[in-house]
């Protein structure tokens, strides 16, 4: 199916999950409210017209400030039979959760803690909702566009003092940062 | 080798210099390989490059067994602790090579993960520039560090 035939057929086939479709430089895209996300993916999955046997990547994009809601969760699929692929949209505001499609793809667990790790959205359902890469003892959520980039949280005290100078220098302004 | 020898000719030294000239040419290193510039390493610890000419062809993977503690690669927030520990694990004398940009400053990663150089948690004996260093420099380095052992007042211990 060209992307343009896999949006208006997924149109006409889940009239009341509120799908809105368009193609972004060949790439079919489709958003939908958060809440649709299990159906959507279940149907997807398991309808051997679409086929997307594949889900290849969850992600999640911060709109600071730009836009109300302040999140857009990301998923990508593809379909190794049909050779075709969808990405998946839907925005989330601040605090808010999205269902969890760890009971459809279990490999979706370690996207989603990432995703909770990094930005700080929920998933309500997953087993295991934990840091992936972050230590247990950070605070907040470093990909966040208001997390400070100079922020820093040592796990040891940085006893060496050798940087003893370089604070000095920048307690008297001479390292200028941007 | 006795009778190579002058009879009655001996040699004098002072047993810092002894002591130095039988450190840096015994060097046992803990590689600490995190990340890309460990290729540059085996590169100079291979054939071709050869750092078995210089004493230190020894690998020992325990940091009980090691003298130089060579630091290779990024070291993020969560991996500070461990190095950390290795370093206090090893017995005295000993010393550190900072191998690269990122394990000096912190190299192109100015982030929140990274830890900017590990001259914040271990004292460092040499810094090796580069992004990866080239093997030339490496053994540069190492000849630079001989040059410190050599010269430096030995603790009896």
């Amino acid at each position: 199916m060209t992307p343009e035939e896999l949006i208006s057929r997924l149109a006409t086939d889940l009239p009341k999950l509120n799908l809105k479709g368009w193609v972004d430089k060949e790439h079919a895209v489709v958003e939908l409210p958060a809440a649709n996300i299990p159906e959507l993916f279940k149907f997807l999955k398991t309808t051997p017209d679409y086929d997307f046997k594949m889900f290849l990547d969850l992600t999640a994009v911060d709109w600071f400030e730009i836009r109300k809601p302040r999140f857009d969760v990301v998923y990508h699929l593809l379909s190794i039979e049909h050779n075709h692929r969808l990405r998946i949209k839907a925005q989330v505001e601040e605090g808010e959760a999205v269902p969890t499609i760890t009971k459809i793809w279990e490999v979706a667990d370690w996207f989603e803690r990432e995703v909770w790790d990094l930005y700080g959205i929920k998933f309500t359902g997953h087993p295991n909702l934990k840091r992936i890469l972050m230590y247990d003892e950070f605070k907040g959520h470093p990909l966040r566009k208001d997390y400070p980039y100079d922020k820093r949280q040592p796990l040891i005290a940085e006893t060496w003092p050798v940087r003893k100078i370089q604070v000095k220098m920048k307690e008297a302004d001479v390292i200028h940062r941007p | 080798m006795s009778d190579t020898l002058i009879p009655g000719v001996y040699q004098t030294t002072k047993l810092d210099r002894a002591l130095g000239w039988a450190r840096k040419y015994s060097i046992f290193m803990y590689p600490f390989v995190t990340a890309c510039c460990g290729m540059e390493y085996m590169s100079v610890a291979s054939s071709h490059y050869d750092i078995d000419r210089f004493g230190a062809g020894l690998p020992r993977f325990s940091p009980r067994q090691a003298d130089v503690l060579i630091v290779v690669g990024t070291i993020s927030q969560k991996m500070a602790p461990v190095l950390r520990r290795v370093y206090d694990q090893m017995c005295e004398p000993k010393w550190v090579i900072a191998f690269g940009a990122c394990a000096s400053v912190g190299g192109p990663y100015d982030n929140y993960s990274t830890l900017q150089g590990i001259d914040r948690i271990v004292p460092v004996d040499i810094y090796i520039p580069g992004c990866p260093p080239r093997p030339e420099m490496i053994l540069d380095g190492l000849m630079k560090l001989q040059e410190k052992i050599q010269n430096q007042k030995q603790d009896l211990i």
